[in-house]
């Protein structure tokens, strides 16, 4: 079967090999997918087959069976700073995440809001001031769009010169992906009129400390939305309930949550997270100021260090690529740390600043391989490997923990070992 | 109709229209009284910067009562950050971001007090209090003198040491 030669090192399979079906394709995989024959006990009806089952609940949740898909946490019992909740990438498929598995990211707590109560007010150079109720937003055209949220300083651990032993939860759950609905930004600022002096406008949360945030004035009339939904339902409390700043492709701190206020002004804020926090230190001392755009990135959630290769034989690589700057154009993976490369199926739709599923077929011979993907987007820009990133952004003087953040905005390749064993571990290739 | 007419009375519609603009218009006219308590963002210019002022040594004692559980005696850090000191910046990419070694702009001290300190009562303190311990904690990183009062004509002009630091990623999304 020709679709099943290797295409690049290791036994990258061709991508398509598995799309087209068929009795001879099966045929052709038997040799590595299809354990030998059933079990030699009979089949029998097991207990759940038996009876019927438990009560359908009001809001449903997934089977207890699943306990352990959940987000990992940095400050489980809320001491006073901030709390970091990090999306399972290797327990979760497709470009979805399941809103209780959305990152967040609250510095102090996640507010609890009365939606009856809140307000959004916007202000300063503008014609009319105007103040929002929810119930005046809700009766506003909506809009829907696919986005992912990520977080100006996911990825941070692999700033460190060793590789960090981590999940790939831990090193890059701190961004996610859903189908906002709300309204968009340019639709109320056409309400309040714009005065030609503003170039800014200054966001600002409810919640304790009244996080904020400037955002040049071009993005929020081009794709910025005062999201509403997410995924189909009202907000997740830490994702901004009842309404936040969603400003698709830009770094999560700024898609300001619990948002009440945004000022139109002349010239930023400089607040504390653009001017202190979102700063990434350079090698020669100085430092990048307004980065905002996260950048064309990718790596393999299939398999990822926690889930074992159990055989040699078949398997499917697969991946998560996104850019802030619109779609995903290719993804190649390599087996054999960057020798050669497999072009990855994507999974369609390709949206704009979404997340975009990547597989390739892999049949893996049991011996040791490097695990990479690079992702490039429509508008031509590729994913640096970590050679390059690291060489312009230098790397940590110290070894940080896994939670630490020892700089901000890395978007260079990720690399996963496979062991004989069939163990996958974090090294640099 | 001439057409001069016609331009005339299409421009006339436009204005009305344009002051009620397109959409559902269910936003209710509020002033900047009303906006008053929420209007906090503090810009490099001061511009916004309220009535008041404090010391450092005023600040001295609010901080060990208020701050310093969290941010250490003397503002040497404890379970927070220190608000006093700071490394070369090229010490690593990783060097710990300070006020002394890294904020552009006094005016975030400010302002970041005022919206978020303490963090178990923001908003809480007077903007006096506000005056003073931004003042105390510049006068600890030897920022301002030991008597400077900061008020809303003297925090603007405070120069912080690694304004001219910093280096627009992408100056075109600007």
């Amino acid at each position: 079967m020709k679709n099943l030669e290797a295409v690049a090192g290791n036994g990258l399979l061709d991508r398509r090999a598995f799309l087209r079906g068929g009795a001879a394709l099966a045929a052709a995989m038997t040799g590595y997918t299809l354990a030998g024959p059933a079990s030699a006990e009979p089949l029998a009806d097991d207990p759940w087959s038996r009876a019927p089952g438990t009560n359908v609940p009001a809001y449903g949740v997934p089977s207890r069976f699943e306990k352990s898909v959940v987000r990992t946490l940095s400050n489980p019992n809320g001491e006073p700073r901030t709390q970091h909740g990090r999306t399972p990438h290797h327990l979760l498929q497709g470009t979805y995440t399941p809103n209780g598995l959305h990152f967040v990211i609250s510095h102090a707590g996640d507010a609890d809001i009365d939606p009856e109560k809140h307000r959004l007010v916007i202000h300063g150079l503008v014609k009319r001031p105007l103040l929002f109720t929810l119930d005046a937003l809700a009766r506003y055209p909506m809009v829907s769009r696919m986005t992912f949220v990520e977080c100006g300083g996911n990825s941070a651990p692999l700033f460190s010169r060793e590789p960090i032993q981590a999940s790939v939860q831990a090193l890059h759950g701190l961004a996610s992906c859903a189908e906002w609905t709300g309204v968009a930004l340019s639709a109320l600022l056409e309400e309040t009129g714009v005065d030609p002096k503003a170039k800014w406008l200054v966001a600002e949360g409810a919640d304790a400390p009244a996080l904020s945030r400037s955002v040049p004035l071009a993005k929020a009339l081009d794709d910025a939305m005062i999201a509403l939904y997410q995924n189909g339902e009202r907000l997740m409390p830490g994702n901004g309930y009842p309404m936040r700043l969603l400003l698709p492709g830009w770094e999560g701190n700024m898609n300001v949550k619990w948002l009440r206020r945004l000022k139109l002004v002349e010239a930023p804020a400089m607040s504390y997270y653009e001017s202190r926090t979102y700063a990434p230190i350079l090698p020669n001392g100085k430092a990048y100021q307004f980065y905002f755009l996260q950048e064309v990135k990718s790596f393999i959630t299939h398999p990822s260090p926690g889930l074992m290769l159990k055989a040699p034989g078949f398997y499917e690589i697969s991946g998560i690529a996104y850019s802030g700057n619109g779609r995903i154009s290719k993804v190649m993976v390599s087996a054999d740390g960057g020798q050669s490369w497999a072009q990855a199926a994507l999974h369609e739709p390709v949206l704009s600043k979404a997340f975009t599923r990547f597989r390739v077929p892999w049949n893996w011979n049991g011996g040791p391989a490097v695990l990479q993907s690079r992702a490039w987007d429509e508008a031509g820009n590729v994913q640096p490997t970590r050679a390059q990133i690291i060489a312009v952004r230098g790397q940590a003087a110290k070894v940080p923990r896994v939670t630490a953040f020892p700089s901000q905005h890395y978007n260079g390749v990720t690399s996963w070992a496979i062991s004989s064993a069939g163990a996958v571990s974090h090294v640099y290739a | 109709m001439s057409t001069h007419k016609l331009t005339a009375a299409l421009s006339i519609f436009a204005v009305n229209f344009g002051c009620l603009a397109a959409g559902p218009n269910l936003g209710k006219p509020i002033d900047a009284a009303e906006i008053a308590a929420w209007d906090i963002s503090i810009p490099p210019d001061g511009t916004g910067l309220p009535p008041g002022s404090g010391t450092p040594a005023q600040g001295a004692s609010i901080y060990a009562q208020k701050c310093a559980a969290c941010h250490g005696e003397n503002g040497k850090g404890a379970a927070n950050a220190a608000v006093v000191g700071g490394a070369a910046l090229t010490n690593g990419i990783d060097t710990v971001k300070t006020i002394a070694n890294f904020w552009p702009y006094s005016t975030t001290l400010f302002d970041f007090i005022r919206r978020a300190m303490p963090y178990q009562q923001p908003r809480t303190l007077t903007n006096d209090e506000v005056y003073a311990l931004t003042a105390y904690i510049l006068a600890l990183n030897k920022l301002i003198g030991e008597n400077e009062a900061m008020n809303a004509q003297t925090l603007p002009k405070v120069k912080m040491p690694n304004r001219d630091g910093f280096i627009p990623r992408f100056p075109d999304k600007l």
